[in-house]
């Protein structure tokens, strides 16, 4: 509990100096803030105290498990399965798809109708989960083989420089924004505790150079295979 | 009553957000790995922790600080507040320093939300686990926290002036290369783990209205072409202080070292 007064503190300084010191305006609606921080606060306290008890041993063990099978196979699919299925229904996603289809019709990509933006953040939901998913299989694939990270990631870099020379303009700003939206807060605990417990579960691999990273590849390809849905449509 | 009933709805939608994760775990589970899951109660017990607590704080969140922060947002980017309220009629030509308090909000605000994001916490436990104390939780939450209000307050100024998005980003690539060949080999997935993490549940909504704010109050800026892109920012910038953290955590301890052989 008090661990996540002081995680909020912040928030709260930040707003209250803003509005008491520099727009010199009262707080509006003293007992809602007040309320709404309590709910915060006890919802962090929550969230935190699942993490470790649930999360984060699932995740782990699941490695374990899958280690122990051998199967390449399942292993891949599971990493594909979890990182399309995550994504898929994320809301902040659906959001910044519905976003983007307005900018496309505003631009003339697409006919300004309900039905073909609607086709359209549809097709850009699919896009990203699909690549999500690719991004969590190259990721696994990573730890299990060894591969140093920044090679993969300097890639993936060299892939955004090209493709934002290649893609229409305004796709570009959407993206760039696309890879941030898709790594919601479940995922992460999840997808982090399986990059770990897999890294700690082979031989030769060290759980703090080889087990984190696969949230770095999940927020790359979503900007490289955005912009190449931008020049496709 | 209706606030119950609001719960209620985020509580739900929630649960729709978690489900097809439960359900790949559990289908692999039975029919992959074919083992029950060690400590089932417990799992189902956090699992409910989590949606419950994640629901809480999104609700506290919607009915108190999204709405004050997003005000803020707007009155902070009101050309009357920008120009001083005298000037406000008369057609004000805009200079970059006339937003100055919009800079020093989005870095305020970019390093407030960042310490309060759940993802980064879960992150930072296990960073703390693995690396046996050597990364912090909070060293690495102030850290990405630094990053994202550097990141935040350079993308208002990029909305601000006008110049393309893309030259900062490659730019800032660079930069995040040359770290990466100097940076402490432990720290490099880490670091880009951590652009990614940043960017959830509490940043996202307040940064988009910033941005979004910004885009329509700057004369010739389009809020569709230019209100994106914070988002990017936010998660380029954190990789590069947080390399810069375990750089300076190297040169700390090779300093100490260097000063023992000189007392001996």
């Amino acid at each position: 509990m008090l661990d996540s007064v002081r995680d909020l503190l912040p928030i709260i300084l930040v707003i209250g100096f803003f509005q008491l010191v520099v727009l010199r305006q009262p707080i509006p609606h003293l007992g809602t803030l007040l309320g709404g921080t309590a709910l915060v606060v006890l919802g962090l306290t929550l969230f935190v105290r699942g993490l470790e008890i649930s999360l984060f041993p699932l995740g782990e063990s699941m490695a374990y498990a899958f280690a122990r099978k051998g199967s390449l196979t399942w292993l891949l699919a599971f990493a594909f399965a979890l990182g399309f299925g995550t994504t898929v229904a994320e809301p902040a996603l659906i959001a910044v798809a519905g976003e983007a289809a307005k900018v496309a019709a505003n631009g003339g990509m697409i006919a300004d109708r309900a039905d073909a933006m609607q086709a359209y953040a549809l097709g850009l939901r699919f896009t990203v989960a699909l690549s999500v998913g690719l991004a969590i299989v190259i990721g696994v694939l990573r730890i299990l083989r060894g591969w140093p990270i920044q090679y993969l990631i300097i890639g993936g870099y060299i892939g955004v420089v090209i493709m934002t020379e290649l893609a229409p303009k305004s796709i570009v700003g959407i993206a760039y924004d696309s890879g941030g939206v898709t790594t919601s807060t479940i995922t992460v605990p999840l997808v982090t505790a399986l990059g770990v417990g897999l890294a700690s579960s082979i031989k030769g691999r060290n759980p703090m150079t080889d087990g984190f990273g696969l949230i770095a590849f999940a927020s790359l390809t979503p900007m490289i295979f955005v912009m190449g849905y931008g020049m496709l449509i | 009553m209706e606030f119950f009933a609001h719960i209620a709805t985020v509580v739900r939608s929630t649960v729709f957000d978690v489900l097809p994760i439960v359900v790949i775990i559990f289908a692999f589970q039975f029919f992959v790995i074919r083992r029950p899951i060690p400590h089932m109660k417990q799992v189902l017990v956090g699992f409910v922790y989590v949606v419950l607590g994640l629901a809480l704080f999104l609700v506290g969140l919607e009915e108190a600080l999204f709405p004050l922060g997003k005000l803020m947002a707007r009155q902070l980017t009101d050309p009357a507040f920008v120009h001083g309220a005298a000037q406000a009629g008369a057609a004000a030509v805009s200079h970059w320093y006339d937003y100055r308090w919009v800079y020093l909000f989005g870095a305020a605000i970019g390093f407030a939300t960042t310490i309060a994001e759940p993802a980064l916490i879960a992150v930072a436990i296990k960073a703390q686990d693995v690396s046996g104390g050597t990364v912090t939780v909070w060293g690495l939450r102030i850290a990405v926290a630094i990053g994202v209000g550097i990141g935040i307050a350079l993308g208002t100024f990029r909305i601000v002036s006008g110049t393309p998005l893309h030259y900062y980003i490659v730019a800032g690539y660079l930069i995040v290369l040359i770290q990466t060949a100097l940076a402490p080999r432990m720290i490099i997935a880490l670091a880009y783990d951590s652009g990614g993490v940043t960017t959830s549940t509490v940043t996202v909504p307040l940064v988009t209205a910033l941005g979004l704010g910004l885009a329509s109050t700057v004369p010739g800026r389009s809020p569709l072409l230019d209100g994106f892109g914070l988002i990017a920012f936010a998660s380029l910038f954190p990789i590069m202080s947080v390399m810069a953290y375990a750089q300076l955590g190297q040169w700390r301890y090779r300093r100490a070292q260097a000063r023992r052989t000189k007392g001996d």
